[in-house]
């Protein structure tokens, strides 16, 4: 397997095969290695420069993808809404071909519009990484999930994975469904009726709204953040309820047979979804997640960076 | 396309012996020292020298194999392998005698790799370099090794190929010409 990636930029896990996804681990693998070195830095990327562009709000992945391309040696810009000229009425193509004129090779961009990443892939000429696009996908933090499966359960084939909560308004619920599947995992969502997709089920996911039989069927549980800031209307009717409804207890996992992992993507309401003991407990993988998400994103820049025209 | 054996089995059983004793005389206990290969065939050189000392000395000598990918000079240029072996270094290298090892030895840009990617493992009181196979006159890079199985004398249509016991069946080193 060297043949790095079939696609030129990673806008969303459906537009990516299973061979790709297991490329990215295969690398990823190698990347973890490299980050847990004396030194955790390695020379590939020195003559590569890549623009973070970030038109929302992010601590995580914006780190996390930083400090992917500076242990890739990459030189890196970093560009905030908040600061630029987007408030001043530029277009994103405008903005974009501005920063590329300064010789950047690749754009890790988070947009609040869905299909930004594809929209700029199509208008210019850079190896685009969608870093999130809106409430549609963030392929990054798919594969980092998936990534962290394998490495806790041995594989992701077969695995029954459950993900819980605002499905409605996550990037992170739609990038997980279609990386689980393409790589042969059984996927349910869980949540109240208002946060379920109405059609969602087309997607080949199972619906279930009562969360103790969600555990009960699955191996995997991703406990997603409640979204407050996407939410323009009430969708429960207070949070006290949805914790007790939807909240990951000690109690509940104790009702079952068996031991189940546990996932959250990030940052935590606790005591809402998942409660401090359980995000604390060995059960939980939240912070493999968080190590493993730079080996991802290392393995995704150097790989679509192998794309780049040649020197 | 000619095929020239030039270590048989035999041949590269002698050859084997001789490192592992020029090893020995200069590490004496290898209490400070390690033997890494480089991956991917560097490795079955460096295992082969590990059982060798072990069997001869009773001392098992520190050996990791370590993949260069991330740090060749030639990333978007070629169409190198884009995904790495493993590297299984479970020691650092501080303070310690590192010898690289690798089965051949041609342009030298892959022990220039090699020595970048030693040095993330900590700072290693000295650096040699062995080679099973030495392609004289045809370096890049002023690299030279320390320790040679065999030297050649070969032109750029020729090439050299390590066959081990391990993988391939048999142990020997072929010269092949294309005849173009």
């Amino acid at each position: 397997m060297n043949k790095g990636l079939s696609a030129d930029h990673l806008l969303g896990i459906k537009h990516i095969s299973k061979e790709d996804i297991e490329v990215i681990f295969q690398t990823a693998d190698s990347f973890k290695g490299v980050i847990n070195r004396p030194i955790k830095k390695v020379p590939a990327l020195r003559d590569v420069t890549i623009a973070n562009l970030f038109f929302e709000n992010s601590t995580r992945t914006k780190l996390s993808f930083e400090l992917a391309e500076k242990r890739l040696s990459a030189d890196i810009i970093n560009f905030s809404a908040s600061a630029s000229s987007v408030s001043k009425g530029e277009t994103l193509v405008d903005t974009v071909n501005n920063i590329l004129s300064m010789k950047v090779d690749m754009v890790v961009m988070r947009h609040p519009t869905p299909g930004a990443a594809m929209f700029l892939a199509n208008n210019v000429n850079a190896k685009i990484i969608n870093a999130g696009d809106g409430t549609h996908e963030h392929p990054t933090q798919a594969l980092l999930d998936t990534y962290s499966i394998r490495e806790r359960l041995g594989e992701v084939a077969g695995k029954k994975v459950v993900i819980v909560g605002d499905i409605k308004h996550s990037r992170v619920a739609l990038s997980n469904i279609f990386a689980l599947q393409k790589l042969g995992a059984e996927v349910m969502v869980c949540g109240p009726t208002t946060l379920i997709p109405k059609h969602i089920a087309q997607l080949g996911v199972r619906v279930e709204h009562n969360l103790k039989k969600a555990l009960a069927w699955c191996d995997v549980a991703n406990m997603l953040r409640i979204q407050f800031e996407r939410q323009e209307i009430n969708y429960f009717p207070s949070i006290r309820e949805y914790a007790m409804q939807y909240g990951l207890t000690r109690q509940i996992l104790n009702s079952l047979d068996k031991e189940i992992v546990i996932m959250h993507p990030g940052p935590i309401n606790r005591g809402v979804e998942i409660t401090s003991e359980i995000a604390d407990s060995d059960q939980a993988i939240i912070l493999d997640q968080v190590e493993n998400g730079v080996a991802i994103r290392m393995a995704v820049i150097y790989l679509l960076a192998a794309k780049i025209d040649r020197v | 396309m000619a095929n020239e054996i030039i270590l048989n089995s035999k041949q590269f059983e002698l050859t084997i012996n001789r490192l592992c004793y020029q090893l020995i005389e200069n590490h004496s206990d290898f209490s400070k020292s390690a033997i890494i290969g480089l991956q991917p065939r560097g490795i079955y050189l460096a295992n082969r020298l590990q059982s060798v000392i072990q069997a001869r000395t009773g001392i098992t000598v520190q050996t990791g194999g370590l993949d260069i990918t991330f740090f060749r000079d030639d990333f978007r240029r070629t169409d190198r392998p884009l995904i790495p072996s493993a590297t299984n270094m479970d020691f650092t290298v501080e303070g310690k005698k590192v010898v690289l090892v690798d089965d051949v030895l041609y342009t030298g840009r892959t022990v220039r790799a090699g020595l970048d990617a030693t040095m993330t493992f900590g700072r290693p009181s000295g650096i040699e370099l062995m080679a099973l196979i030495d392609r004289r006159f045809s370096r890049n890079l002023p690299i030279e090794p320390n320790y040679v199985g065999k030297s050649v004398d070969t032109i750029e249509a020729e090439r050299v190929t390590v066959s081990w016991n391990e993988i391939d069946g048999k142990d020997e080193v072929t010269l092949h010409t294309t005849n173009e």
